[in-house]
């Protein structure tokens, strides 16, 4: 079943979120992401599914929101973009240390500051390295179609509580506001207050008397046992990294050179590969799906056949670094990347990968 | 000296007039002695007692010296980031229409850092209770400077007392937050007194039956004292209170059934 | 004849002797005992009989150690 619709990115997201079950949408408006907020708000799904829809008076209110509805066991989501993200920060980390799932959505910006509404890929380093203070990471997805914005969001919230986690779609500008024709599938009810409570028993739901009282905190004075959660916490981002890689890779198998690259980057790196393909050069493209964990061991066993990479971003060199960190220093692996919302040009990137890496 | 007026005989169940509530964890509390926190705790959960409501209740605590509150109150909680306890109530209290929500927030969490949360949280007139513990001091950090402390009154971030020239103002915010149409019922109590501690538990299950009437916030600020912080006794610390925060901070209520009293109009 | 009575039980190892009880007792039924609990506190004992089981103490009292008991008695 299901439907098929022509949608933009975020409007995908937001009608997904409906249809996954979701319990709560909680944001700001900061472009390029409101028709989020504004697809929720027109749809009225608080008449339908029962889902909450509220605009906060800011990002921070918002991502405590999340805290305060996820803590409960409900299904609570978000989306902002990068300076939004950035002022979420905190209350991503209390997430991640008290073990909370929720949905966090970045369509990404150009920065470093108020910097640009044009898309960029420049939020990579806050959204896979931590972000927060303390030690911890969320999953993160990268979608790079508008299909993918629909179908992560599902997926985003399976891994979100099977892992007890904040987990994020981080997309950009572009795949936010472009169309595309997207399939729907049907919805699921949303979780009644009993499933709740049955699937989430850590939830504070209210406490019954036949339990201990639920607490809900990332605080522990004692240093052994704050110790002991970030042992929990890095336990979990291990299983995370065995079980939750997602990867594409297309024309890899005769490939000489391979482009590397995620979300919008990736699409252009499809053109790219075929004009280069069309000039005779073998190149094939790796395109990470989840950025958290990243693929090391599939990247580093493709590093292993070909003669160099071009890792292609939207910033100055951010996924590099563990490309690199992945496949070793045998091959030349070079960036090429465009920024504060410029985005790179199928050609360029053929062009780069003639110059650095095949004439390099 | 206490066995000498001791009445064992007396101690029988049909003979208890007052005990503390057993929706109080047995554990001790991780107040300074004398704190009014205490009593705010006790006063709260013997509301839940009373209305039994307590495994339908879901509380936050804050930042603050009530940090732990959570070990102590026997329901179910969340810790909130330092002031933003009214945005986890605002999205329990919607997702969760059947429970009754409270936040429990000191001063400086409640009047700085979380004022955005607190406002809008009144302004849209979300249906929970606010309990706000206002002692004019930061606790827990040491006593620094809060909002509410009074013009004059020392800190170690007033050292020479507070010089509204420099510092500012002390925040009336329950005031503030009276004029909003989204609050339904706001008082200010102490717990001090016998007197005061009963009236503070009226106010509480006033409170928390607003919930009932899903009109829009309950919010009960609870002028308290700071012994540790005010560098007084306890005994001292609440004449103190009544004779210099009394007057900043009138106790009564401000606001009733959704209607300013005379007086503040 | 028959008359009020009352009994307080204080929970001396959770007691913090801070005194506040003391100025609440209106029959100054509770002082401060010379030894103290395991964590250091002097705490609050009862030094006569004058108690009527009115609760104000335990009321005040921060940590909530304070059991009250009441009773109409009969007495000579």
């Amino acid at each position: 079943m299901g439907e098929l619709r022509l949608m933009k990115g975020n409007e995908a997201i937001a009608e997904a979120a409906i249809r996954a079950g979701c319990d709560g949408y909680f944001g700001y408006p900061i472009t390029p992401q409101s028709e989020v907020l504004e697809y929720l708000m027109a749809e009225k799904p608080y008449e339908t599914t029962g889902m909450v829809v509220l605009q906060a008076e800011s990002e921070v209110a918002a991502i405590n929101m999340l805290y305060g509805g996820a803590g409960t066991g409900k299904m609570v989501m978000t989306s902002s973009s990068s300076p939004g993200i950035s002022l979420m920060q905190e209350g991503i980390s209390y997430m991640a240390g008290t073990q909370l799932p929720a949905l966090l959505v970045n369509i990404v910006r150009g920065g470093p500051g108020l910097g640009t509404i044009q898309p960029s890929q420049a939020d990579y380093f806050q959204s896979v390295k931590g972000g927060g203070h303390g030690d911890y990471h969320i999953i993160v997805y990268a979608p790079a179609s508008v299909q993918e914005m629909a179908d992560f969001v599902k997926l985003g919230f399976d891994a979100a509580f099977k892992y007890r986690t904040p987990v994020m779609i981080l997309s950009d500008g572009a795949i936010g506001q472009m169309m595309e024709k997207v399939y729907l599938d049907d919805p699921i009810p949303r979780r009644g207050d009993e499933e709740v409570i049955t699937q989430c028993p850590w939830a504070s739901t209210g406490r019954p008397m036949t339990r201990e009282h639920n607490i809900l905190t990332s605080l522990d004075l004692d240093p052994a046992g704050q110790e002991r959660l970030n042992l929990r916490l890095q336990e979990k981002y291990r299983e995370i990294e065995e079980k939750e890689v997602k990867f594409e890779m297309l024309d890899c198998e005769d490939a000489e050179y391979l482009l590397v690259a995620f979300g919008l980057s990736a699409r252009i790196c499809q053109k790219a590969m075929q004009l280069a393909r069309d000039k005779g050069i073998k190149v094939g493209l790796f395109r990470p799906i989840t950025l958290f964990p990243f693929p090391k061991k599939e990247i580093r066993k493709i590093g292993e056949k070909v003669k160099g990479m071009l890792v292609v971003e939207m910033n100055a060199g951010q996924m590099i670094e563990d490309v690199q960190l992945s496949v070793g220093c045998n091959i030349p692996i070079e960036h090429y990347g465009r920024f504060g919302g410029i985005i790179p040009t199928p050609d360029e990137v053929v062009r780069v990968l003639e110059e650095k890496i095949i004439g390099g | 000296m206490e066995e000498k007026f001791a009445h064992p005989e007396l101690r029988t169940p049909e003979n208890l007039v007052y005990k503390r509530t057993d929706l109080l964890v047995d554990c001790p509390l991780s107040y300074c002695p004398g704190c009014g926190h205490g009593v705010a705790h006790r006063m709260l959960m013997e509301v839940l007692e009373e209305k039994e409501i307590a495994s339908k209740t879901i509380g936050i605590s804050p930042v603050g010296c009530s940090v732990l509150a959570y070990d102590f109150l026997n329901i179910d909680m969340l810790g909130a980031a330092h002031g933003r306890a009214p945005a986890l109530a605002t999205a329990i209290k919607r997702l969760w229409p059947s429970r009754y929500v409270f936040t429990y927030q000191g001063d400086g969490d409640l009047a700085a850092i979380g004022t955005a949360e607190t406002i809008h949280a009144c302004n849209r007139g979300e249906n929970f209770t606010i309990i706000f513990i206002n002692n004019g001091i930061y606790g827990m950090t040491g006593g620094q400077m809060a909002p509410t402390t009074l013009p004059g009154m020392r800190s170690s971030t007033s050292p020479y007392g507070r010089d509204t020239d420099i510092m500012g103002y002390p925040l009336k915010i329950t005031e503030l937050i009276a004029q909003l149409p989204g609050t339904y019922y706001v008082t200010r109590q102490s717990v001090h007194t016998p007197a005061a501690v009963r009236k503070t538990k009226k106010a509480l299950r006033k409170a928390f039956d607003c919930q009932d009437l899903g009109k829009g916030i309950s919010f009960v600020e609870i002028v308290s004292n700071c012994n540790s912080g005010w560098k007084m006794t306890p005994v001292q610390s609440n004449k103190w209170m009544e004779e210099n925060m009394f007057p900043y901070y009138p106790i009564g209520d401000i606001k009733v059934d959704g209607e300013l009293i005379e007086k503040l109009k | 004849m028959a008359k009020i009575k009352g009994d307080i039980v204080v929970n001396i190892e959770r007691c913090k002797g801070c005194e506040v009880c003391i100025a609440a007792c209106p029959f100054m039924c509770i002082a401060m005992s010379e030894e103290v609990n395991s964590k250091g506190y002097l705490f609050a004992i009862k030094v006569n009989d004058d108690c009527t089981g009115c609760s104000n103490c335990a009321l005040v009292c921060p940590d909530g150690v304070i059991t009250v008991y009441r009773a109409k008695v009969t007495v000579e």
